[in-house]
């Protein structure tokens, strides 16, 4: 479960990203989370993982308090967490097995893990028989499927997508939603950060809106209830 | 740590240290460089430390007892002499045996062999503790009654100590900056290693991993650099020592000066060159890739 509580992050610049955000995301949700530029949701999603802490207020991810984790214990946090990117982040010069590999060796996993659990993932994604292409031989959907996969590795109970499909054609772009609501039918939850108003409406999927570093909307369909 | 993680890290950080030939090898080259300087003053260091001690067991000061005193009378004066401090051993050298020692210094000099075993005083040979304590020693012997004088050679002791004590300096200094510069560019290399990598760091710190796996194989690219750099500047090092010390015991005018066979000190040279190379490595590695692992 996530659960943002009176959440305020400011910069060291004096930029205030975050100015009293509450919000929470329950186990098995599909989550899309939408807003203007500088509305904060990057913010959201550095404070998910890890990457920043804040200023003010609690931050709960899968059970970790993020307001005082130690620095030892945001890996394992880590962990739980599988995250994509719009620039999909693969290692270009290893293939897309080599790749996953590369995912699972930095969390210890052992080789018997590997061979198990890899051409799981890549038949999920439906790439099993794409496995020894680089990257650079697959189209940008693919890639992304890749990236999909290589967050599915460590079996994490929340996925948290940024901008998954700004780098896609509409068409690869659906595809990558109905593959995250597949495996958010599989009791994973997804958090969609995204700007795309026609993708968000063909998903009758729960819609929170940022701005200013607030929650302004939240609810089923692009402008969801007013909650403040 | 799991022994396939061991494996992956020892193979990472050894498909580094290749990947980033040029670096790696101007590392080394820096490295063995550092290694050598620092050898060779400590070395130094060893060989003046090791003719100090010749010359302490060579530097016998002699006492000469007064003139016209009894054999007996100056054979007398040993519990004294020897109660003097710093005094390690006194041997009794009679006016005869001086005498006689004196004319077979000249024997072909017919001029000295007349001489009478009377002109010569009865004396004592004495052995210091410690050469750095001569002149001290020199004054309290001859303030006993019964010594005329005290024969010492100061002014060479004087000279060693302070070849010692500069040499130990000088080579204190300059291994601590030595050492220093061979880390920074170590951390230039690695820091290299991991700019290059920074992607893949991203990534691995992404999907949960500890900084300690992230940290090992960069900590064994210095390790290796460092081992490597050492085992090159031990071989070198032995080539320089062993042509200084051939071409010293050639020269006719510096023929005195005697080295320490490399031999005799291989081992402790091989030992230091090792850990100094692998900390190094080691701290060059961990100071460069601890910016990467703040977030």
């Amino acid at each position: 479960m996530i659960r943002l509580t009176d959440v305020v992050k400011e910069y060291p610049n004096g930029t205030h990203a975050l100015n009293g955000l509450t919000m929470e995301i329950q186990d098995g949700e599909f989550v899309f989370m939408v807003g203007p530029s500088g509305s904060g949701k990057s913010t959201v999603i550095k404070l998910l993982i890890g990457e920043i802490e804040p200023s003010e207020g609690k931050v709960m991810v899968n059970g970790f308090s993020l307001r005082n984790i130690r620095e030892w214990q945001i890996p394992y946090m880590r962990r739980t967490v599988g995250v994509i990117f719009q620039d999909f982040r693969l290692i270009d010069t290893k293939s897309v097995y080599d790749n996953m590999v590369f995912a699972m060796r930095a969390v210890g996993a052992g080789p018997k893990e590997i061979r198990k659990r890899i051409p799981y993932c890549l038949n999920l994604v439906g790439l099993e028989n794409k496995s020894r292409r680089l990257p650079s031989e697959l189209s940008g959907g693919e890639q992304q499927r890749v990236a999909i996969a290589r967050a599915l590795l460590n079996n994490p109970s929340t996925i948290i997508a940024d901008e998954p499909t700004g780098n896609l054609d509409p068409a690869r772009s659906l595809e990558i939603m109905r593959l995250l609501e597949r495996i958010n039918a599989l009791g994973t939850t997804v958090l969609v950060v995204t700007h795309e108003k026609d993708l968000v409406n063909r998903f009758d999927k729960r819609v929170v809106m940022l701005e200013r570093g607030r929650v302004v909307s939240d609810g089923k369909g692009w402008y969801g209830r007013r909650t403040q | 740590m799991s022994r396939h993680n061991i494996f992956y890290f020892a193979k990472e950080g050894a498909v580094n240290m290749f990947s980033h030939g040029f670096m790696s090898f101007a590392t080394v080259g820096i490295t063995v460089a550092c290694l050598i300087i620092m050898g060779t003053f400590t070395l130094v260091a060893v060989n003046a430390n090791a003719m100090l001690a010749d010359l302490e067991s060579e530097s016998q000061i002699l006492a000469f007892v007064d003139l016209g005193a009894s054999e007996e009378e100056a054979r007398a004066m040993e519990k004294e002499i020897l109660a003097v401090d710093n005094v390690a051993g006194a041997t009794f050298i009679s006016d005869v045996e001086a005498a006689a020692a004196f004319r077979s210094r000249y024997e072909d000099d017919e001029l000295f062999q007349g001489l009478p075993d009377n002109n010569f005083n009865h004396r004592f040979a004495i052995d210091l503790a410690d050469i750095g304590y001569m002149r001290e020693t020199k004054e309290a012997l001859e303030a006993l009654p019964g010594i005329e004088s005290v024969q010492a050679y100061e002014d060479e002791a004087a000279g060693f100590i302070t070849i010692r004590n500069v040499a130990g300096v000088v080579c204190v200094v300059l291994i601590a900056v030595l050492a220093l510069v061979s880390v920074f560019i170590m951390a230039n290399t690695i820091k290299l290693t991991t700019f290059d990598r920074r992607d893949e760091i991203a990534i691995m710190k992404m999907v949960g991993a500890t900084n300690g796996f992230i940290r090992w194989p960069f900590v064994y690219e210095g390790f290796l650099l460092g081992l490597f750099s050492a085992v090159i500047g031990f071989f070198l090092q032995w080539g320089l020592y062993e042509a200084v010390a051939r071409s010293i015991a050639s020269n006719d005018t510096i023929n005195l000066i005697t080295t320490v066979p490399f031999v005799d000190m291989w081992s402790y040279v091989a030992v230091i060159f090792a850990i100094a190379g692998m900390l190094i490595g080691v701290g060059g590695s961990l100071s460069a890739i601890s910016k990467f692992l703040q977030v």
